[in-house]
């Protein structure tokens, strides 16, 4: 069990929403995490092409490190981070390489499609936001309710 | 500036992702989890994340132009593919096994359980292969 937290999770997810408008407002970016840390990925082809003045794998880069910041900076703070992680090597390295893959395969994740799109009225993202919604719960059913009884 | 805003941006999000509980894999579950031990709070972060966006990109752009770039890059495919489809059915089963999408895989690195050092070397390679998969397929750029 985990306890629900609307009020948190609300201003958690305000947060979310301030920093996506933040990076389109300045550098005119979607905030799509998938999307940012796969530019950041050798090779790059991308920003060779454009010539090494472009700081657009910068900008990336330092989003990235915000992100890594930001729970050291919390727990910093004096703020506590519950955390409960599956410790199945074989289970998080599977998930992890299907995570990834079709994140990028299907061009965005939870923030690019789910926050991002959504927002913008995206067609596409609307239609892979319900697909990854879908496919996730009927994961969970099978592992939890089916295979795990 | 940019980079400066890149930083700070990926800090209001990561802040943003632990207050919300998305950096907890197990309330990620259990909130996909609707006929178990169903926790709905994940509702509270995508709906009250999308409704700010929503709000601020209407005000945003309306504008000319970001501040610190000439134009807003925005993506301008509107077809729905089967590799749209095959990208997020795939992500949902990764994400319903391990609890972690890709923000909240970043904010747990430091936080240096034993599941996430399994889990996140595994997403940079699977995101790999999901570009490379996608470079041969077409020359469409991945956005998102």
């Amino acid at each position: 069990m985990t306890e629900f937290t609307p009020f948190a999770s609300a201003f958690g997810g305000a947060l979310i929403g301030l920093s996506a408008v933040m990076l389109m407002a300045f550098n005119g970016r979607i905030a799509g995490v998938s999307g940012i840390s796969v530019a950041v990925l050798p090779p790059w082809v991308q920003d060779m092409r454009r010539g090494l003045a472009d700081d657009d794998a910068l900008w990336r880069l330092a989003f990235v490190v915000g992100l890594l910041v930001a729970p050291v900076g919390y727990q910093f703070a004096g703020g506590t981070i519950e955390q409960t992680v599956s410790s199945d090597a074989i289970l998080m390295i599977c998930a992890g390489l299907i995570t990834g893959f079709g994140a990028v395969f299907g061009g965005g994740c939870t923030s690019g499609h789910g926050v991002c799109g959504m927002s913008r009225l995206s067609v596409r993202s609307i239609i892979a936001t319900a697909t990854f919604m879908a496919t996730a719960l009927i994961t969970v059913f099978v592992t939890r309710h089916v295979i795990g009884g | 500036m940019r980079i400066a805003m890149g930083f700070l941006c990926g800090l209001i999000f990561g802040v943003g992702l632990v207050i919300s509980g998305m950096a907890n894999p197990a309330k990620v579950l259990n909130f996909l989890d609707v006929f178990g031990n169903w926790d709905p709070s994940l509702a509270f972060v995508m709906g009250s994340a999308v409704l700010v966006t929503f709000v601020g990109y209407r005000w945003v752009l309306g504008r000319a132009a970001p501040l610190f770039d000439a134009r807003f890059h925005l993506p301008t495919r509107s077809d729905i593919d089967g590799q749209l489809l095959t990208g997020a059915g795939l992500f949902g089963i990764g994400w319903g096994l391990g609890g972690f999408c890709p923000g909240p895989a970043y904010v747990a690195l430091p936080l240096a359980s034993f599941g996430i050092a399994a889990f996140f070397p595994a997403m940079l390679i699977g995101m790999w292969a999901g570009r490379a998969s996608s470079a041969r397929l077409s020359t469409t750029a991945v956005g998102g």
